[in-house]
């Protein structure tokens, strides 16, 4: 179907796509439609995630909307306020005092309850799902690269940020089983200064080399600028914060003039955004291979904009049709669009081109395949 | 102004909390396409001679700086590191700590995008440079996943790719087996004669580099610098590779630099010791007895992700022996001390170490950490790892009791190998051979009968591997088994009796030192390349044969 070279997906692109399948989501507790999409997400995961240890993430999140799915129903089942009238199990009702009314511990549980209590934790895995879809898609160290050039230099700190995380793992391991040779063998809280400050002085060491070496690359190297490019820079991006934060108030306080909201906020975004820009401008830095931006991409996010529109229409025109039928139970319904819609998001699955296989590497460590040991 | 590619005019440099600068008035040269090979003591401020070069001194660590540092022409006064990072490369010795990105390619491409170099250029110089260093296979490797060789030469490229006019190296080699260091410095020769840049590189062991060098520039301990061509100063250098000793001892003007001038040199040196020949051959007594001290059988480690570290090996030490192991990097040594220690993973085979109980042999793994410490003693890679109070008092005190000996035993001990630190100075302030003395007097307060050591000599200066040396002949002399895993062949012939090489997680070759180093070319010390084929492996090896003193 699409003849296009294997490459990389813009991060951006595939974050647009599962934002737009997440919001499709939360408008609806159907059954049918849910299982649908976390279907479509799937597939696209499966066909289009690359070979990076966080594509394989996204079974975790699969696990987690499961646990999510199993708190969500226990809690029904303790503390939940219980409905319906099929009963399932009668349980013991505990009787609270009156200021804690409305909070129901044990009781009889019915079918009803229980289904929505379940289709509320199903909606919320299948959201996480969709997340977790965009970050088995996206490198996310791709994604930090795309920011703006004015805060590329946070980006770079939070790069460092994750590369120290199992750096600190393996010198903790290291320092311990050292302790060992000095026949220490305490465990628990006692073991932890003589474990920590090894570790600790390790890591500040580390992260000066690292911090030199970043300085010696030209890490952190700025133009000339002038003294009225910076003080423009600052008043921009200030004001432009600034202005975000009472419109933000203005949206959310009904009772604010209609001039302190919506126009505000987009004031405040467009005066951040002219800030970021001027502040970017002055830093020599490029992107080596920048992830283009082309049809795909484009396709990619139409197709989750196109997921998020018909469920916003359907949810306006039969909002019923979203929802699960719970009094009286009855069976859910199909509707049509809603269905086309979630079909449309899995389009991805076929439209993007393939992401690059890398070559295989033969272990550089031991004697693996000497010894014939690779099952 | 001037067009040196490195000037440094009447420069003195104070660290922070010092009261005596670490170098004091130097006047320095270097020009452009050279490579100079700075040498010099642990301490003498090699390394910030080498900071001072590339803008890091003062700017990052601190302390005041007096005179001018230009390179060509820029002042390191005016201008900061990150200035600097297109004119000057800094290559360090750990790569890894380094590394800011995690695949090779991106790494590459780093340096250039801080300086904002356009796409299509950085395009083209990380291809030319993949190929430059022979990598181009390695692109979307993970930094992590590659051998040392492999890291430090990404790490020389990652500086290469922004063309820089000089390349500053600390000790590019000294975490690297033969194998990597030959390689990192076949690429660093190849940048000075292909592309003319200029080359500063510290090395410890000067045998590897001084052949090639241009220039050699010695530090005092005393801050004062000297250079001058690499035969003018060796004649003098407190730090000298073992052929240049050779022809110091010999007499040789010009001095040799390499194992091929030493040859050449020293026809009537061989045929002269050969016609010692017929007196007993001057190799080392062997242990007197050939007591097991530890019996390792059908050794398998295993590590996770179906690594097979060590497969199937048995080894036997004895008592009065100082056994080296050799082989490449990641083929099994440290996890064979680690397992054979009992505190490493074993997954299976057995160990049996002897106890002063008569004729009992004992497997380690069973005994509590405390036990099986007076049993087996490991000195490991990262041996600061062991320490962790804040004085070497502290530390020592906490040794005699933790091995239940009398107070004062590891001090004592101390003071023998390294005399004269202060028992109120922080671990962490000490020297890399005072921190190692230090690791040692801890582990051998315990008087554990068998001492394995993995890689001690990293980093460490010859005064500091001579006295090593000398600790470890003297517990082999008192009845103990000792086990160095090491790269540097010319420790391994100074001290060991017995050399053990491993590769791929296997034993290839078990013997008598003179026989398994002479034998290969890659292990085989300088003054054996330049004498053999007879047993001389060492300068002292020479004279004792020469002028019949003891070796």
């Amino acid at each position: 179907m699409n003849t296009s070279l294997p490459r990389a997906v813009h991060p951006a692109a595939w974050w647009g796509w599962a934002i737009g399948m997440a919001v499709a989501v939360s408008m609806t507790t159907n059954p049918l439609l849910l299982l649908l999409a976390l279907a479509v997400v799937a597939l696209v995961v499966a066909a289009r995630r690359g070979s990076s240890p966080w594509a394989r993430a996204f079974r975790l999140y699969l696990w987690l909307g499961l646990a999510i799915i199993i708190i969500r129903v226990v809690l029904h089942v303790l503390v939940g306020l219980k409905f319906g009238e099929i009963v399932l199990v009668r349980l013991p009702e505990v009787t609270l005092p009156s200021w804690a009314a409305g909070i129901q511990l044990g009781g009889t549980v019915y079918l009803e309850g229980l289904l929505a209590a379940a289709l509320q934790g199903l909606r919320l895995a299948v959201m996480i799902a969709c997340i977790g879809a965009a970050n088995a898609l996206a490198n996310p160290k791709r994604l930090l690269r795309t920011m703006p050039s004015a805060l590329h230099e946070i980006g770079s700190a939070v790069v460092v940020l994750v590369s120290v995380a199992p750096q600190l793992a393996e010198s903790v391991q290291r320092v311990r089983r050292a302790r060992q040779l000095r026949g220490d063998a305490r465990r628990g809280l006692r073991s932890v200064p003589a474990i920590a400050l090894p570790v600790l002085e390790d890591t500040l060491e580390r992260s000066l080399l690292l911090a030199s070496a970043m300085d010696s690359r030209g890490y952190g190297r700025a133009g000339a600028v002038s003294r009225g490019h910076r003080l423009l820079t600052g008043t921009a991006t200030l004001g432009g914060l600034l202005a975000c934060a009472v419109g933000i108030y203005g949206v959310l306080d009904a009772t604010t003039p209609a001039l302190m909201g919506t126009p505000m906020l987009l004031g405040g975004l467009a005066l951040s955004a002219v800030g970021l820009w001027l502040g970017g401008r002055h830093v020599p830095r490029s992107t080596y291979r920048p992830d283009p931006w082309l049809t795909a991409e484009w396709l990619t996010i139409a197709c989750g904009v196109v997921a998020a529109a018909v469920f916003v229409v359907t949810s306006r025109v039969s909002p019923s049709s979203l929802s699960m039928p719970l009094t009286p139970l009855a069976v859910p319904a199909l509707p049509i669009p809603a269905v086309l819609g979630l079909l449309v998001g899995a389009l991805p699955a076929y439209l993007t081109p393939e992401p690059p296989r890398p070559a295989p590497r033969v272990p550089r460590r031991g004697s693996a395949q000497l010894v014939g040991s690779r099952g | 102004m001037d067009e040196h590619a490195i000037s440094l005019s009447r420069v003195s440099v104070t660290l922070p909390g010092a009261t005596r600068p670490v170098l004091r008035d130097v006047d320095l040269t270097i020009e452009e396409g050279e490579l100079a090979l700075v040498v010099g003591l642990t301490g003498s401020g090699k390394s910030t001679l080498l900071g001072a070069i590339c803008g890091r001194v003062p700017h990052f660590t601190g302390g005041t700086l007096a005179g001018h540092v230009r390179l060509h022409g820029r002042d390191t006064r005016d201008h900061r590191p990150r200035d600097l990072a297109d004119l000057v490369g800094v290559v360090g010795q750990d790569p890894l700590a380094g590394f800011v990105t995690d695949t090779v390619e991106e790494e590459l491409a780093y340096g250039m995008e801080q300086l904002g170099l356009p796409a299509a250029t950085m395009r083209k110089r990380v291809e030319e440079t993949l190929d430059l260093l022979g990598i181009a296979e390695l692109r979307d490797a993970a930094l992590r996943e590659l051998s040392g060789g492999q890291q430090q030469r990404v790490a020389i490229g990652s500086v290469l790719t922004a063309h820089p006019r000089v390349i500053v190296l600390d000790e590019p080699t000294s975490a690297l087996d033969p194998t990597g260091a030959e390689e990192v410095l076949a690429t660093i020769t190849r940048l000075v004669h292909d592309l003319a840049v200029t080359v500063v590189v510290a090395e410890h062991r000067v045998e590897r580099v001084l052949h090639y060098a241009d220039t050699v520039v010695h530090v005092s301990p005393d801050g004062s610098v000297r250079s001058g061509t690499p035969a003018e100063l060796m004649v003098t250098s407190d730090i000298a590779s073992p052929v240049v000793e050779l022809g110091r001892y010999a007499g040789w003007s010009p001095l040799p630099l390499s194992v091929r001038d030493a040859r050449r040199a020293a026809v009537t040196l061989r045929s002269r010791l050969t016609s010692t020949l017929a007196t007993p051959s001057p190799d080392r007594p062997t242990g007197h007895s050939r007591d097991v001290a530890l019996a390792a059988r059908d050794v398998v480690v295993r590590h996770p992700g179906d690594v097979l570290a060590v497969a199937k090996v048995s080894l036997d030490l004895f008592a009065g022996e100082v056994t080296a192991l050799m082989g490449r990097n990641g083929c099994g040594k440290s996890s064979l001390l680690w397992a054979v220690q009992g505190s490493g993973e074993l997954t299976s085979g057995t160990v049996q170490a002897s106890t002063t109980a008569p004729a009992a042999m004992v497997d380690p793994r069973t005994l509590d950490a405390a036990a099986r410490r007076a049993l087996v003693g490991l000195v490991p890679q990262s041996a600061a790892d062991l320490l962790y109070l804040d004085t070497v008092g502290a530390e020592c005190d906490q040794a005699d009791r933790e091995s239940h000996a009398a107070p004062g035993t590891c001090a004592r001990l101390l003071a023998r190998f390294a005399p004269g630190i202060p028992a109120t100075r922080h671990p962490r302030d000490l020297s890399e051979g005072q921190k190692l003395a230090l690791v040692l007097a801890v582990q051998l307060t315990a008087d554990p009968p068998v001492l394995l050591l993995d890689e001690p000599t990293r980093g460490l200066d010859p005064s500091a591997k001579a006295v090593l040396s000398g600790a470890l002949r003297d517990l082999a002399a008192r009845g103990r088994a000792v086990v160095v895993a090491t790269h540097d062949v010319e420790f391994v012939a100074e001290c060991a009796d017995r050399v053990v090489v491993m590769a791929a997680g296997q034993v290839v070759a078990d013997g008598p030192t003179a026989d398994v180093v002479v034998s290969s070319p890659a292990f085989a010390p300088q003054v054996s390349k330049v004498t053999g084929p007879g047993p001389w492996l060492t300068v002292a090896h020479v004279r004792a044969a020469l002028d019949g003193g003891m070796p």
